[in-house]
């Protein structure tokens, strides 16, 4: 109970109980049970993002072409939706998780196979991703009026009250969870990140573990991309341009360190939920939402002291006398 | 033991640690008799293996037997960290034979050796901070359920009892990075046996640990010799291997140099081989001729790391720090060179009081350090030779403060030529150099700035015997152009060869100071473990 | 050492410094450069116009200031993702002070001050607070353009004083605009700064070895706090030039730069891990970038196409080499 209250979850928790009171405490319709998912809902896209760069940061890598990998398997889903109105869903839906993990493995490959460092990569990767979708398009939009209704439809649709983007976002939680706490895969992501000799020592491939992990992140981008197309309802060039480092500000807020092999599933959920929260309370609370920048800007600043604060490694201890204290 | 980067990815396989039952790496081959630890379950032979500018081991030989400990001694440098890792699969030997069970072997990986029952429990323990205990013991073989997901109830079961078997109480489900050194050291124990290993290296097990630790460590010791494991123990401290031990073997520069059962031997004969050569002569120890004191330092103490450090040094002094590893003697150097704040205590240097609080201002008043980490802290690689020279002298080099690389190179030129460096011109690049280069590398950058005094920290470690015997003389000769230089060293040859009075160090205080004519092999020995004089 | 028979003499270096010159980076991007520039003057007849050829300059001059010192700070090991967002602040500062009836001096000094000021902030908490670069210009990023938009909303400031629009509009002889003779000089002088003095030399061995840098009494603190600053300077100058061009300031204003600038020190063949570089690389490769867009743009081919193409150049100039070296292992 003690480490629990000591951890980012339970001050993450504790900070977004504190922001909700004080906005309730003037606004109580934000509270209501409606209105919360409907925050849950629109923050659903972010949740999914984070939990892919998640896995990639935790071996000590980033991906920036994220939002890149998001617009342009988005722009592939309301293509096919166009050429193809009948298409069932389930066929566009795997065609655009397959795509992103192509896109994902590009990035994986550069990384393991030719060591280049994964900034560079995604950062190559973000503008050639984005000027694809220009190719693919010549800079024309798909408008809502040339996308089939079920197309639109399905996000929006309820089930058991809640719409089926938010029913996709605890869906991803639940397979995220398992697939970082129950699988060696999920496991091996923490050794790379936190001791990559040793990580060498039991025996695991670290550039593998690297590839499978953007693998992991441009799939779940392919699937956003679908679901930002389909509930905006509209796909052009620069959609979720500059949602990289939004992706990013979650998981640093939710305590994933940037150097690797720390972070919970937990943490970047919370962390994707204070930006989400922070994003649908600024009109509530009548202040101008071009203050969320800023806010979100020192909401990071502050993650990051107390993500490195946390890291301090505490020195080697020789006296007994201080370890006897410490 | 330190893991250098110097890994080479191999094709390892990231399920392929073995789930018991283990598949069998090797033919059983029945013993022809029955008596346990008669035939060896582990042996190397002629193993040899070096390194550029280095040989780490030169045909080599080591038995371990099922249910007895062996002893292997030796200083730093020995060479026991690289028979570790070829007993691992982290490096190939050169040359020579790997037999388990009596069947020749080969372990390109580390998981081969994991597969063939032959774990390590390192010195810093190589484990995971930010995983759980449980994850900890079985990452790579964890119990899975019916759907292949780790089964963590199953999991924490087995770690609960493996845990229980040799008696740590440790919760499975804490985070590792919440436990202390002794508990990590557990868990690695606990890590070692959920992989049913028949050959367990115990690589100076007792190095961060109290008394009471070490006591219940080798009841664990115990436990695994009664259940027949090989155990390989690595460790300096004589009493520990006369407690725990059944046989010995003690390499000395690489080789080996004897072996046998610890109830044939004692204390005086294993000090003796493993210190082996003749002091006198290997060592070009000069009449000392001391001028007045430059350094004084007084009560220097540090919350965690150090305490009550007094000191003083003439010009034209050595002053060797002797103490087992992680004794503070490094601690308390780079807190001199302003590395790291000092609680309380005061530095004089010539009679006056001086702060040092970082490092700039120490070589700004003559106090240079040349660290015992060369690769991180020493040299910078990717630089030219020159630049690592001039590096701290540029003020001198430049001209308001626009380079002037002419005056760099003559520099540079003077240093390397006074230590007869080895290298095809200035501007190669340092990483390229053997590790006595670099090393000389390091010193000629501090000699340019023409210090006060040098702290030489493991000046010695991990470099070849000639380039070994060449710092050594430039040693004396900078003591006797009135150089005032400590000396932190492992070794005892070293330290007795080289010192005109010693300073041991214990547990972060001082525990004996002696002068070259009293200090003995014995003495530092015994005041650096705390053995008593019966003990012995 | 004394008492050796023959004391050796190390010579100062193997081989000609011409012949390491020929072999390298910067000779391989002159080569590019080359071709470039003689693609373009066969594929459209407008392209060697003098006066075409120095509109196009506009285009990178600013964004090649801020890669100047963005090279050094990468050297040193370290990343500023905040520039653009400083550019923005600096412009709305400016603006703000336009509006308030502040002259053309006011406001450049109010540009540079703010570009500095930011570049503190950025360095106070890399050095003094030991944060990672790249996360806290991240959050300095969000906040700076977040304080423009917290002023300016979707305003826009503009109707600056006639005078200012010589920054980023005037010309300083024939062709030569005062934006590119600026950064003529800002290159030769940052030149100066990484290659021929010793602030420079502690810039590559920060990069290096920044712990064996700190145990040879370099002050990387210091040095590091400097070079945040200077990349704050440089931001802001780049906003003085953008916003005097531009005429006004919006707070979306230099969207994206800190990626280009960042591409051209990659490619211009700085390690992004730090310890090595050069800065007349980075020059030729803000002069690749420059022809290659404006080349394009000669042919009517949109912006966007044009950076897929330098994405491709960034990974593939940086794979070469690499790949290059796993072949050529493969062989011995």
């Amino acid at each position: 109970m003690k480490i629990f209250l000591r951890s980012r979850e339970a001050q993450l928790i504790a900070a977004i109980l504190v922001m909700v009171a004080a906005i309730a405490f003037r606004f109580p319709a934000f509270i209501t049970p409606s209105n919360l998912a409907l925050v849950f809902n629109d923050t659903s896209i972010l949740i999914i993002l984070a939990f892919g760069q998640m896995a990639v940061i935790l071996t000590r890598c980033i991906d920036l072409s994220i939002a890149a990998n998001l617009a342009l398997c988005g722009m592939i889903s309301a293509l096919i939706n166009v050429a193809y109105p009948d298409l069932s869903l389930v066929v566009v839906l795997t065609v655009v998780v397959l795509a992103g993990a192509i896109f994902g493995a590009i990035n994986g490959l550069l990384v393991w196979k030719l060591d280049i460092p994964s900034i560079v990569v995604t950062l190559g990767t973000m503008t050639i991703f984005r000027g694809t979708i220009f190719l693919l398009t010549n800079g024309a939009w798909v408008n809502a009026h040339e996308m089939s209704d079920a197309f639109k439809a399905f996000p929006r649709s309820t089930l058991l009250g809640l719409p089926i983007l938010s029913w996709f976002a605890i869906i991803i939680i639940g397979i995220i969870w398992l697939v970082m706490t129950r699988t060696a895969f999920g496991r091996s992501l923490y050794a790379i990140g936190g001791n990559p000799v040793a990580a060498v020592y039991v025996g695991i491939d670290v550039g593998k573990a690297r590839f499978w992990a953007f693998v992991l992140s441009g799939a779940l981008a392919g699937l956003s991309g679908y679901l930002w197309i389909s509930r905006y309802a509209v796909a052009y060039v620069d959609i979720a341009s500059g949602f990289e480092l939004d992706v990013v500000a979650a998981c640093v807020i939710g305590g994933i360190s940037i150097s690797g092999g720390i972070g919970t599933v937990g943490g970047a959920l919370l962390g994707a939920l204070f930006l989400g929260i922070v994003k649908n309370a600024l009109p509530v609370i009548h202040v101008s939402p071009f203050w969320q920048m800023a806010i979100s800007g020192i909401v990071i600043i502050i993650a990051v002291a107390f993500n490195a604060r946390a890291e301090r490694k505490k020195g080697r201890i020789i006296l007994k006398s201080a370890e006897a204290k410490a | 033991m330190k893991i250098g980067g110097t890994l080479a990815a191999g094709p390892f396989q990231r399920h392929s640690m073995p789930l018991p039952p283990r598949k069998p790496v090797t033919r059983m081959e029945t013993p022809q008799n029955d008596i346990v630890g008669t035939a060896p379950v582990f042996s190397l032979s002629g193993i040899s293996k070096s390194f550029p500018g280095v040989r780490a081991l030169h045909n080599v030989a080591l038995e371990l037997f099922p249910g007895q400990v062996t002893a292997l001694i030796g200083e730093n440098g020995a060479g026991k960290s690289t028979l570790v890792k070829i007993m691992t699969g982290i490096y190939q030997p050169d040359a020579g034979e790997i037999r388990v069970n009596g069947s020749v072997v080969k372990f390109p990986a580390a998981h081969h050796a994991s597969l063939a029952g032959v774990t390590a429990i390192h010195q810093e323990t190589v484990l995971f901070d930010e995983l759980t205990v449980a994850e900890n013991i079985f990452l790579g073989h964890a119990p899975r359920n019916r759907f292949g997901l780790i089964d963590h109830p199953a999991m924490r079961a087995k770690a609960k009892a493996l845990l229980f078997g040799i008696g740590a109480d440790v919760d499975p489900e804490t985070l590792l990075r919440d436990l202390g050194i002794a508990s990590k050291h557990l868990v690695a124990i606990a890590r070692a046996l959920s992989i049913d290993a028949r050959v367990v290296i115990m690589d100076e097990p007792t190095a961060a640990l109290s008394h009471k630790e070490i006591a219940e460590l080798f009841t664990l010791v115990d436990q695994l010799k009664s259940q027949g494991k090989a155990i390989l123990f690595i460790s300096h401290k004589f009493d520990e291997i006369f407690r725990v031990a059944d046989r010995y073997t003690v390499f000395r520069d690489g080789e080996m140099v004897g072996a046998g059962l610890v109830k044939d031997t004692n204390h005086d004969k294993l000090v003796k081989l493993m210190v082996g050569r003749d002091i006198g002569q290997v060592f070009p120890k000069g009449e000392s001729k001391f001028g007045d004191v430059v350094l004084k330092v007084r009560n220097f103490c540090h919350p965690t790391e150090f305490e009550s450090i007094s000191l003083y040094l003439r010009a034209g002094e050595i002053l060797g720090f002797y103490g087992l590893v992680g004794a503070g003697r490094s601690e308390f150097m780079q807190a001199l060179f302003g590395m790291t704040k000092p609680s309380r205590g005061t530095v004089e240097l010539e009679g006056k009081p001086i702060v040092v609080n970082n490092a700039a201002r120490a070589v700004q008043h003559g106090i240079v350090y040349v660290p015992e980490e060369r690769g991180r802290q020493g040299t910078v690689a990717g630089l030219p030779i020159f630049m690592n020279i001039t590096l701290p002298s540029l003020h001198v080099t430049s001209r308001s403060g626009f380079l002037k690389l002419a005056n760099e190179f003559d520099l540079a030129r003077t240093y390397t030529q006074r230590l007869d460096l080895r290298a095809s011109s200035l501007s190669q690049d340092v990483s390229t150099l053997s590790g006595g280069n670099q090393q000389k590398v390091v010193i000629a950058k501090w000699l340019a700035t023409k210090p006060k005094v040098i702290i030489l920290d493991e000046p010695t470690k991990g470099i070849d015997i000639g380039s070994k015997a060449a710092v050594h003389a430039f040693m004396s000769e900078l003591a006797r152009e009135g150089l005032a230089v400590i000396m932190v060293s492992s070794e005892l040859p070293e330290v007795l060869g080289m010192s005109d009075r010693i300073i041991v160090m214990r547990e972060g205080r001082m525990a004996g100071e002696f002068s070259r004519q009293e200090a003995t092999p014995e003495l530092l020995v015994r005041a650096a473990a705390g053995i008593s004089e019966q003990a012995a | 050492m004394s008492g050796n028979a023959t004391p050796r003499q190390l010579p100062d270096r193997l081989g000609s410094r011409a012949k390491d010159l020929i072999y390298s980076w910067e000779t391989l991007l002159l080569l590019v450069l080359a071709a470039v520039f003689t693609i373009n003057s066969f594929a459209s007849p407008y392209f060697l116009d003098p006066w075409n050829l120095s509109d196009a300059t506009f285009n990178f001059t600013e964004k090649a200031l801020i890669a100047l010192a963005m090279a050094l700070l990468i050297i040193s090991g370290e990343i500023d993702l905040s520039v653009a967002a400083i550019v923005a602040l600096a412009s709305t500062m400016m603006g703000y002070v336009a509006s308030l009836g502040g002259g053309t001096f006011a406001m450049v000094l109010t540009g540079i001050l703010t570009g500095l000021l930011c570049g503190a902030f950025n360095g106070t908490l890399v050095t003094h607070f030991k944060l990672p670069s790249i996360v806290v210009t991240i959050g300095t990023m969000s906040l700076f353009r977040g304080i423009s938009f917290i002023i300016l909303g979707d305003g826009v400031f503009k109707g600056y004083p006639p005078e200012f629009a010589w920054f980023g509009q005037g010309y300083v002889w024939w062709v030569f605009s005062f934006e590119f003779i600026f950064f003529l000089a800002a290159a030769m002088i940052y030149t100066i700064l990484l290659h021929k003095t010793s602030f420079g030399r502690t810039v590559f061995a920060i990069g290096n070895n920044q712990t064996a840098a700190l145990f040879s009494g370099v002050r990387v603190g210091r040095v590091k706090f400097t070079l945040f600053l200077l990349t704050g300077l440089m931001s802001g100058i780049a906003s003085v030039m953008l916003t005097s061009r531009l005429g006004s300031t919006r707070p979306s204003i230099a969207m994206g730069w800190e990626l280009e600038a960042i591409t051209m020190v990659v490619l211009g063949g700085v390690s992004i891990l730090g310890g090595s570089g050069t800065i007349p690389g980075v020059v030729i490769a803000a002069f690749i970038m420059c022809l290659v867009t404006f080349g394009f743009g000669l042919l009517n081919v949109p912006g966007i196409v044009m950076s897929i193409f330098v994405g491709l150049l960034l990974i593939l100039v940086i794979a070469a080499p690499i790949v290059y070296r796993h072949i050529s292992q493969r062989r011995t």
